[in-house]
């Protein structure tokens, strides 16, 4: 039995993102994607509680393996970066064929977790399509897992939609996406990091997969930086709270926005 | 010569700066006003191993070396200095003096639960009319069968009221001559008779910790809890002092860090005569000299570490290290204020904490003046360190992770 | 032809789906709304209303509430029997997840919660917002086949309702069966009365100046004035002031309102990411220098226990509340 939570560096969700001769750039470090510090806490969480194995996994270059390596000081068994330079540019469906894959190889996994959405790119489609394409059930929007039993192959869970809470059961294999409210993230332990220092992390490339690049769909064309707010800022004074709220409310009515 | 840290070290730090920055910083000002310990502060650091970090996993510590603790406690004091304070008692001066110094079945009974995070550490070695001048101490210690019978009071004892285990000095031979070959060492537990204790509030600094007193009378400690030999108290104060100031000097390096972090902020933020005060040249020349006393601090302290790692001695490194970081810690926190104006006068902002927690260090684990005295004595030949019977354990891999 | 793929919610589409006909409608092409559920007549004039030309509606009993795989299995089937040059839906959680799942099946091309999309030579171009909002990115549909894309809520117009509109309405039958689906849904508690902050137009929120879970006290009442919805930074909802499902910002939800009031927020680069597609922001905040100051609108320095209370009785007279 076995669950996989996949992930990837991000910059910091602090750091001062640009773009330069049409690239993103940033100077400060990579993190964990911050909604993965939930997946990997609940990987960990659950390979606690139900003795089950936990591998956490990448599909990226040399520096996704930071983020692998968090992931086993947290508490994960094994790390796996996927990565071939057919991958290069890959898009969701080029994901979700080679994560699928890579699964599938592992042999025993009943469960792959997912953090709400990668917050470099901003996307989740590969969370859907990872599932498709390993042919299981997709639960995006987790807020609770409720139950689950890996012996008997169920499980049960709280899902945040627009309108509200959605309790649902399923059978197991299913691929989830975990949202922030679903524990408190866990820090590495130190002998977490010790392995993890330690760890030795296979690569899989396109071959080992068995997985031809085709040809992409969707293609980055450009990137720009939005256009600046900065500067604007009308500052409104008064005598009283009443005068300032006054006229704050009269602008506010002159731009249409109530 | 090699300065790189190593992913672990990395890893390590890393973690540390989580923990004090997601669960201590958001309310150190609470606690720092009611000047109190937040309660969660001893138990998630032992949860987390802190407690335990440099000492060897068979004795319920977490394996890391000699470097990582320094690293720790410049993350801990980047947050809060009583945070680190922890570690200078906790493992720096009890810890760390049992693994040294302490024998197999005490390893077991004191340093195992102490790096499990299980019992707290603390040292008691200032007296009300003994600081500097160890010697000068009136405890006693009167040997009576398969005991020791312990009179006296400690005074300044960081964690005195929270802690379980307090390594303490006291006399056993009150005439010896030269006065400090009288002094023993012992392993007090919070539970025997006639021990007791109390708070000392209205600090300058240090307020979100627990400094306070503890008092013996005709405490019965068995034969059993004597650390080293009869007389030998002092080498081991002394010895327990080389690894209690790198906590403190590693600490310093951190509340430098955040004088300089919160300056550089602060300058690109203000804005004075039409431009930030970052701009400003007088305003750069307090930068750069914050980043100097961090640059020079964190390498004396880091070679200090690297000594012990290798297993040699480092007394006057250590020293050394914690004058001056220490002294340059309230430095860098009296421009860090300056260059916050009226704003870094008021606990608005976090630099006159740092003034007021930066202080003690120039006065614990020997003030300035008397590492000066000892730097100007090893230099003039007045001062030299011989092998003591039990050398702190150089740093070995293997014996520390299995 | 294009789909746009419709969500609806007690028997009326959702407001994001009417956005989608919108922008599918501007594109000149026949626009052909899918409804799935049970009993969804109303949902299919209103889909018609909304600038539909075309319905294909299913209903079945394994439709009635959403659950991703017999959604997904089903559009995909309908993608490949009907050969649509485009598929569209509201980026919501359900849109999102039918979407993409359905662009896998049929290996189609997807872009993803876009803010802007035109066709070029036959392909979709889009803008998304990326790395949490600081960067705007360009993607453009390469290959061939079906071109899926899903849409940020408030991102299009939605036309105005024509109640005088109608059309052909086709049905098609589900795909699984009952005992063909894993998932079950045990129940569905419906969050009482607060409006949806991705959809809403006015968003009233609150950070660490609120002191405390009654600190949001003057924050609800501005919103109930407003008709808005209560948002609150990452420090409020850690402090348990307030569940999470309020939280805006790099871990919370992105929204785009047109008025965003920001009561006691410093305004951290992880709550920008969340807001700073609002149209209007406004500041209000006891700390001259916090940084949200820089990206409002209107800047108000002062205590918000004063300011939000006047501010509302302000509003309420001026909207005859
Ligand atoms: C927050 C805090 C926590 C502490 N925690 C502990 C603890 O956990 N355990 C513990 O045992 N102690 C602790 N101490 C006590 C601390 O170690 C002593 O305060 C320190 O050793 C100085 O002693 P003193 O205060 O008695 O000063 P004194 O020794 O009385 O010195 C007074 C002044 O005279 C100067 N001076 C003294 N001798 C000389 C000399 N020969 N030449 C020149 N100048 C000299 C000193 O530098 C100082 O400026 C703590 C103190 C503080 C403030």
């Amino acid at each position: 039995m076995h669950v996989v939570v996949l992930t990837k560096s991000t910059p910091d969700t602090a750091a001062k993102v640009s773009v330069e001769g049409g690239t993103v750039t940033w100077k400060e470090a990579m993190v964990l994607n911050p909604w993965d510090e939930y997946a990997v806490t609940e990987a960990v969480l659950l390979k606690e509680a139900h003795k089950v194995k936990a591998t956490v996994m990448t599909l990226g270059k040399e520096e996704h393996g930071e983020a692998l390596k968090q992931g086993i000081a947290i508490g994960c068994d094994q790390g796996i970066r996927i990565w071939d330079d057919g991958l290069e540019g890959h898009d969701s469906l080029l994901y979700a064929r080679s994560v699928a894959a890579a699964v599938q190889k592992l042999g025993d996994a009943s469960l792959v977790i997912f953090g709400k959405e990668f917050s470099d790119t901003n996307t989740d489609q590969h969370v859907y399509q990872v599932a498709r394409k390993l042919g299981w059930t997709v639960l995006g929007s987790v807020a609770k897992i409720l139950e689950i039993d890996f012996g008997a192959g169920t499980i049960k869970v709280e899902r945040l939609l627009e309108q509200g809470k959605q309790i649902v059961t399923s059978k197991l294999p299913v691929v989830i996406a975990v949202l922030k409210d679903i524990n408190e993230p866990k820090y590495p332990s130190f002998i977490g990091i010790r392995k993890a220092s330690k760890a030795d992390i296979p690569v899989w490339g396109l071959a080992d997969l068995g997985v031809d690049a085709g040809s992409l769909k969707t293609k980055v064309t450009a990137l720009a930086e939005p256009p600046k707010r900065e500067g604007e800022v009308e500052m409104i004074t008064g005598d009283s709270a009443a005068q300032i709220a006054a006229t704050l409310a009269d602008k506010l009515l002159e731009d249409k926005v109530l | 010569m090699d300065f790189s840290l190593t992913e672990e070290h990395l890893m390590a730090q890393q973690m540390v700066r989580d923990f004090a920055h997601n669960e201590i910083y958001p309310t150190i000002k609470e606690w720092d006003r009611k000047q109190q310990l937040n309660p969660i502060v001893l138990p998630r650091m032992a949860e987390l191993g802190i407690l335990g970090i440099n000492i060897p996993v068979r004795y319920g510590g977490q394996g890391f070396d000699y470097l990582t603790l320094a690293l720790v406690c410049e993350e801990l004091e980047r947050v809060d200095t009583p945070l680190r304070v922890i570690m200078s008692v906790h493992m720096g001066l009890n810890s760390m003096s049992v693994l040294q110094w302490g024998t197999e079945e005490q390893k077991q009974r004191f340093l195992v639960p102490q790096a499990k995070g299980e019992k707290y550490a603390a040292f008691g070695l200032t007296e009300p009319n003994a600081g500097s001048d160890v010697a000068a101490m009136s405890s006693t210690a009167r040997r009576e069968g398969d005991v020791y019978i312990l009179n006296g009071e400690k005074m300044w004892i960081s964690l005195a009221t929270k802690a379980h285990h307090i390594l303490v000095f006291a006399k056993t031979d009150p005439h010896a001559n030269p006065p400090h070959s009288g002094i023993t060492a012992f392993m007090i537990t919070d539970d025997m008779k006639g021990v007791t204790s109390g708070d000392i509030h209205d600090k300058l600094g240090v307020r979100a910790g627990s400094t306070g007193w503890v008092a013996m009378q005709d405490v019965e400690v068995p034969v059993e809890n004597r650390i080293g030999e009869e007389g030998e108290g002092f080498y081991i104060a002394m010895a327990a002092l080389d690894n209690g100031r790198y906590t403190v000097g590693a600490g310093a390096v951190g509340l430098i860090r955040a004088c300089l972090e919160d300056s550089i902020k602060y300058a690109h933020s203000r804005e004075t005569f039409g431009k930030p005060i970052a701009k400003h040249q007088l305003v750069q020349q307090k930068i750069a000299f914050m980043q100097q006393w961090y640059d020079a601090s964190k390498l004396l302290i880091m070679k200090a570490g690297w000594l012990k790692n290798i297993g040699q001695r480092n007394t006057r490194e250590t020293s050394v290290a914690k004058w001056y970081a220490t002294d340059m810690s309230v430095q860098a926190a009296l421009e860090a204020i300056q260059i916050h104006g009226a704003y870094g006068f008021s606990d608005e902002y976090d630099v006159e904490r740092y003034l007021r927690n930066g202080k003690g260090a120039v006065i614990y684990e020997g003030t300035s003046e008397i590492h000066q005295l000892m730097q100007a004595g090893y230099a003039l030949g007045f001062r030299e360190d011989r092998p003591l019977r039990c050398e702190l354990p150089a740093y070995d891999p293997e014996f520390w992770q299995n | 032809m294009i789909f746009v793929w419709l969500e609806h919610f007690n028997g009326s589409l959702v407001q994001a789906s009417r956005e989608s006909l919108g922008f599918a409608k501007s594109l000149g092409d026949s626009v052909t709304g899918l409804v799935f559920g049970q009993g969804v007549d109303g949902v299919v004039s209103e889909a018609f209303h909304y600038g539909a030309d075309k319905v294909i509606k299913a209903e079945d009993a394994t439709l009635e509430t959403f659950r991703a795989e017999p959604y997904i299995a089903l559009l995909a089937k309908l993608v490949q029997d009907h050969n649509p040059t485009y598929v569209m839906a509201a980026a919501t959680v359900r849109g999102r997840e039918t979407l993409s799942g359905a662009a896998a099946d049929v290996d189609g091309a997807l872009l993803h919660d876009v803010v802007d999309a035109k066709v070029e030579g036959g392909k979709l171009v889009a803008t998304r917002a990326i790395y949490s909002g600081k960067v705007v990115a360009t993607e453009a549909v390469v290959g061939d086949g079906p071109q899926f894309v899903t849409l940020r809520s408030r991102a299009f117009k939605a036309l105005e309702s024509d109640s005088s509109r109608s059309g052909d309405v086709s049905t098609a039958a589900p795909v699984l069966s009952e005992d063909q689906i894993a998932t079950k849904v045990e129940s569905f508690e419906a969050s009482v009365g607060t409006v949806s902050l991705t959809d809403a137009a006015i968003i009233v929120s609150g950070g660490r100046g609120v002191g405390g879970p009654e600190g949001f006290a003057p924050i609800r009442e501005l919103a109930a004035v407003l008709g808005g919805a209560v948002g609150a930074s990452r420090a409020t909802v850690d402090a348990g002031w307030i569940p999470y499902v309020h939280q805006v910002g790099q871990t919370g939800k992105v929204v785009s309102p047109d008025l965003y009031i920001a009561c006691g927020i410093s305004g951290a680069i992880q709550h920008q990411a969340g807001m700073r597609s609002s149209k209007i922001i406004v500041a209000i905040n006891k700390d001259a220098e916090a940084p949200i100051f820089k990206i409002a609108r209107y800047g108000v320095v002062g205590d918000l226990f004063e300011v939000v209370p006047a501010l509302t009785e302000a509003l309420k007279a001026r909207l005859g509340k």
